[in-house]
Order: C-alpha cells, then structure tokens, then sequence
C-alpha cells in the first residue's frame, strides 16, 4: 500500500508536475497564421493552439493559452516545445508515437519510433504513465488533437475529446 | 437489510450493498459519488432476480397468471411512489425512464399546448443541463423565452432572487429541489406559493433530494415533481414524473404505441387517462419493481433518519475539509444537502479524482452537468464529494488522507 506514491508518481514525475504549474509558451502569439480552439467537455480542458507557419510548412513558433489539468497543460507544454522546425508530416509522425504510448500500443510505437530523434522520444515518453490511467488518455492527446486541427487546411478548428 | 436487524445506516448499511464490498487498487472502496448515482442493494437486486424468475410477463395485456401477476406488482409499485412523495393518488404517477425523460415529458407535452411564443419559464442558474436544454429546445420550436434567476457567490437561490425574475409574462417555473452541483436546498415550497400567487404551475427537479430527505409533493404544492430510481438505490432506466391530476389530464399524450390506448382505428384514436397515456410501449417493468424495492428498503430505514446522518457526514466533512488551507469548498448555502464541492489551489478537480480514486476513494470532478453554475463561480470544474445513506465519517478521514496525499504529490 505504500507504493502508492511511487504508483502515482510514475503519472505526476516532476518534470510534468514542472511544466503543469509553469507551462512554457504560454502565450498568445498575435501573427499566427494557424489556430484552433481544442475542448474537453467532460472536465472543462480547453485550449488554444496558436502557430507560425512559414511558406515551406515548417512551424516558426507554437504557443497556447488555457485552462486545464495537470496533464493536459503539461502535454501542451511540452509539445509546443518540440514543434518548432517540424513539417506537417514529422508532426504526424510524433503523434502516432505519442498516442501508441499513452495508449500502450507497442506495435504502434515500434513502427513509428524509428523516425524519431532521441530527443523528442525522451520528451514524448515524459507522460507515457498516462497508459495505466485510460480516462486520462484524452487529456494527454488533447493538445495534440488540437494541433492536428490547427494544421488541417479544412479542419475544424475546433476539437472536442470525449 | 436482512430480516429481523433494525434499519440502520453508516457501516452497518453497507453490508446490505454488494458492491460496497471491494478494494481498489488496493484499498476498500470509499464511494462519494452517490450524486451521480447510487450503489444498490440487495433487496432491490434480488427483487428484480425474483421478479424475472417467477413472476415475468407484459402487463396489461394477458389473461394468463404471469401477465396477472407482472400487472399487479407494477401497479403497486405505483402506489409505494405515492405513498413515497405522499402524493393525493396513485394515477398521479407516471413511470419515465428517469428524470431527464420527465421534465422533457412536460416540456414536450405540457408546454407545446399551453405555451405560446413570448411566455417565459423561468428557471435558475444552478439548474442540471437536463432542467435547462429541454426548455431550449422549446425555445426553438415556439419561441418562448427562457428567464434565469441569479444565485448568490455563495450558491444560493434567496426567494428574492426568484421574485424579481418573475413577470408578468411566467407561464412555468421550473427548479431544482437540491443543486447537484453544489448542495444547495432551494426554498421550493416558498417558490411555489410565490409563483401560485400568479397562477404559475411549478415543476421541480427533485432528483438530488428524494434519496436524502422526506418529500411531501403536497406540503411543496408542485404541479410536477421528477426523480429517478438510479440515485435512489434503484436501478437505472426507471423515473417518475408526479403531475397533479388536474394538470395531468389536459396534456396531450407524450409517445404513441401501445398501453396508451383505449382504441384505435383509422378514424379515431382514444387515448387511456393519465397515467397510461404517458407509458406508451412496453416499459421497463422489472426496473419497476426495483425501484419499489428501493423506495422500501429507504423507508424502512426513515427518510429523516438518512437526512439526519447525511446531514452529520456533511458537517463533519465540511469541518474536516476547511482545515485544508489550500482548499475552498464551493457553493456555501446556509441550507445544504449531503453534496459538498471544492477546489484545490494547485492541483486542478481532475488531477484530484485520479489521486483520490488510486487511494479506492470515488468522486466526481468536472462540471456536474451544470456548466453555468462554474461559469458564473468562475471555476472550469470541481472536485464533488456527494454522501448516501451507507457512507461513514472514517470513510471521510480516508478522504482527509487522500487529499494529503494531493498537497504531496503537488506541493
């Protein structure tokens, strides 16, 4: 029973407890040339997803602003992080990874690790404890989801997870 | 309950839930999330098991035994919800599938033939989505306007509130008896001679009060009065919708099919009197007969006796959770029942509900259905604790332990 700290932990390490309490590009970013709004209605998760996205579809700079658990304002923390220089395909890519590992799919996560930098497979892994908590999932993927509408020239523009 | 104990409640009525007794992950289930809905009991599953085991058949339709026996036992069940709400007759009982399907069954009845484009109901900001959207969608259809009484930072509704919101042009008032989101008791049977005073009918939503105090449908005076099985220890997919026989016999019929008939050719159609009229179909009869089974098992034991140990759980807990200096609690009405929702400065409802549920402790956090209660107290969501009649104060110092654990793990 005392490994109950240690069982949570693996969700809550320090690094999202870090980037939950102080997100980076927490920003609106007032040029951007790409934005959507990503909701969560069960628990009230909402976001925005700005992005500069230049001529040759690389991203310049990703920002967001919202309110959220510890889970989903960390997730859009550290994604917004690793988006800067990606393409819309590389950005694919690290969300097939992602969602392989928080929903415990090897396959999935085999098959697309192998694109990836070290680097962003460190940052990526940070939150795959959401795999044990499948209510949680959503909040992980959240930012992700928003930012797969924000790229999609006939995308919602606005995302909504169950 | 076994045969020949007391009623009781606390630890002692918990052994009567089956599924109260069980660990997760590790620790003995704490269940706080009665608000959402209720364990059962075994008088009620075993109602239902025997029920389906020797007495099943369609009601209202066979000569033979069975269907005899099935008619007989569901009508009954009529008469417990009667005597339950303390309602003048039986037929003023309608079975719905819950709560929900009740105030959409006045809106779409009721309201479609007596409310006219401009006619305001008039609800209040702490309302279920369920006592808001079916009046929308009238909005839609006829044009109606749908007027909002303000509650107070502290989440309650002053009859004031209510007063000043009422026109002219009211044609239905339409409340919660208890806020599902944050405990609050609404002055139900003031608004009701407030709204009489002008010849107002008034529907309430009694979902969160008729598991944990006394309900008198005639000391309130409502026209309508909904709940569902679920929250009261019953099962699932069954509810009631009390109307006043008066009231209830000019509305059209709700759904079409059969039991609601008294003929049928292609010339004419002659609806049943209520309450048939509105229990078009096959409906769900053992459902019934657990919810009857649930109204028992709650009244052996005393509604005042549940109110009053739910009323102990909820002062202790309040005390015990205003100890946290990190916490606030949410909705601090001087007349409150057996809810309490809070928000914790660093770690968001969400985060709280995993920690919690990893330590075997069940509640709810987010919006409660009720999101424009968290807009106008300017949180996304809470963290809800909400008691029944099983629950213990150890079970809350298990919750006090839980919620140390949160500070820990967020500092």
């Amino acid at each position: 029973m005392n490994d109950i700290t240690d069982d949570l932990r693996d969700l809550y390490q320090d690094l999202i407890l870090d980037h939950g309490k102080n997100p980076r590009n927490f920003r609106a970013i007032p040029e951007a040339n790409c934005e959507a709004l990503g909701h969560n209605p069960l628990c009230g998760d909402k976001l925005v997803l700005y992005l500069t996205v230049d001529d040759n579809g690389l991203i310049e700079d990703a920002a967001f602003q919202g309110s959220g658990c510890a889970i989903s304002m960390a997730s859009a923390s550290m994604m917004t992080e690793i988006l800067k220089g990606k393409n819309a395909a590389e950005v694919q890519k690290l969300f097939d990874y992602f969602y392989g590992l928080c929903t415990d799919h090897i396959e999935d996560i085999a098959a697309t690790e192998k694109n990836l930098s070290d680097d962003d497979i460190a940052r990526l892994q940070a939150l795959s404890g959401v795999k044990h908590y499948p209510v949680r999932v959503k909040c992980a993927t959240l930012p992700w989801r928003t930012l797969q509408s924000a790229l999609d020239p006939h995308g919602a523009r606005k995302v909504a997870t169950e | 309950m076994k045969k020949n104990e007391s009623p009781h409640v606390g630890k002692l009525a918990a052994a009567d839930f089956p599924a109260l007794n069980q660990q997760i992950h590790g620790y003995p289930l704490v269940y706080f999330d009665n608000g959402a809905s209720a364990q059962k009991p075994c008088v009620v599953l075993e109602a239902m098991q025997r029920f389906y085991e020797s007495d099943y058949a369609n009601i209202h339709r066979g000569v033979h035994e069975l269907s005899m026996r099935a008619t007989d036992q569901y009508e009954a069940v009529r008469e417990t919800v009667r005597q339950f709400i303390n309602a003048r007759h039986a037929d003023e009982i309608v079975f719905t599938k819950g709560a929900t399907e009740a105030i959409n069954l006045v809106a779409a009845t009721w309201g479609r033939k007596f409310l006219k484009p401009g006619d305001e109901v008039l609800i209040t900001e702490l309302e279920h989505h369920s006592n808001i959207v079916p009046w929308q969608l009238l909005q839609e259809q006829i044009g109606l306007v749908l007027r909002v009484a303000p509650i107070t930072p502290e989440g309650d509704v002053p009859l004031e509130s209510v007063r000043a919101a009422l026109s002219p042009r009211t044609k239905l008032v339409s409340v919660a008896h208890v806020s599902n989101a944050l405990g609050t008791v609404l002055p139900v049977r003031e608004i009701a001679q407030l709204a009489h005073a002008q010849n107002v009918p008034v529907l309430i939503d009694g979902c969160q009060a008729v598991s944990h105090m006394p309900v008198d449908v005639q000391s309130l005076d409502a026209d309508f009065y909904a709940f569902s099985a679920h929250k009261l220890y019953g099962p699932t997919g069954i509810g009631v919708l009390y109307g006043k026989q008066e009231i209830l016999k000019t509305m059209p019929p709700y759904q079409g099919g059969g039991d609601m008939i008294d003929s049928v050719s292609f010339k004419e159609t002659i609806y049943k009197p209520p309450p048939y009229r509105f229990e078009a179909g096959t409906p769900p009869i053992a459902e019934v007969i657990g919810l009857g089974a649930a109204i028992e098992y709650v009244r052996a034991i005393g509604m005042d006796v549940i109110a009053q140990h739910e009323a102990s759980l909820l002062a202790y807990a309040t005390e015990r959770l205003c100890a946290f200096n990190d916490l606030r609690i949410v909705g601090t009405a001087p007349n409150k029942a057996s809810i309490m929702s809070f928000v914790m400065e660093r770690a968001h409802p969400h985060d709280i509900g995993t920690i919690l549920d990893r330590q075997g402790i069940a509640i709810r956090a987010g919006h409660h259905c009720a999101q424009p209660v968290m807009e106008v107290m300017d949180i996304p969501a809470t963290a809800r604790v909400s008691f029944g009649l099983y629950n213990t104060t150890e079970e809350i110092d298990a919750l006090v332990r839980g919620l140390e654990k949160v500070q820990e793990i967020f500092g």
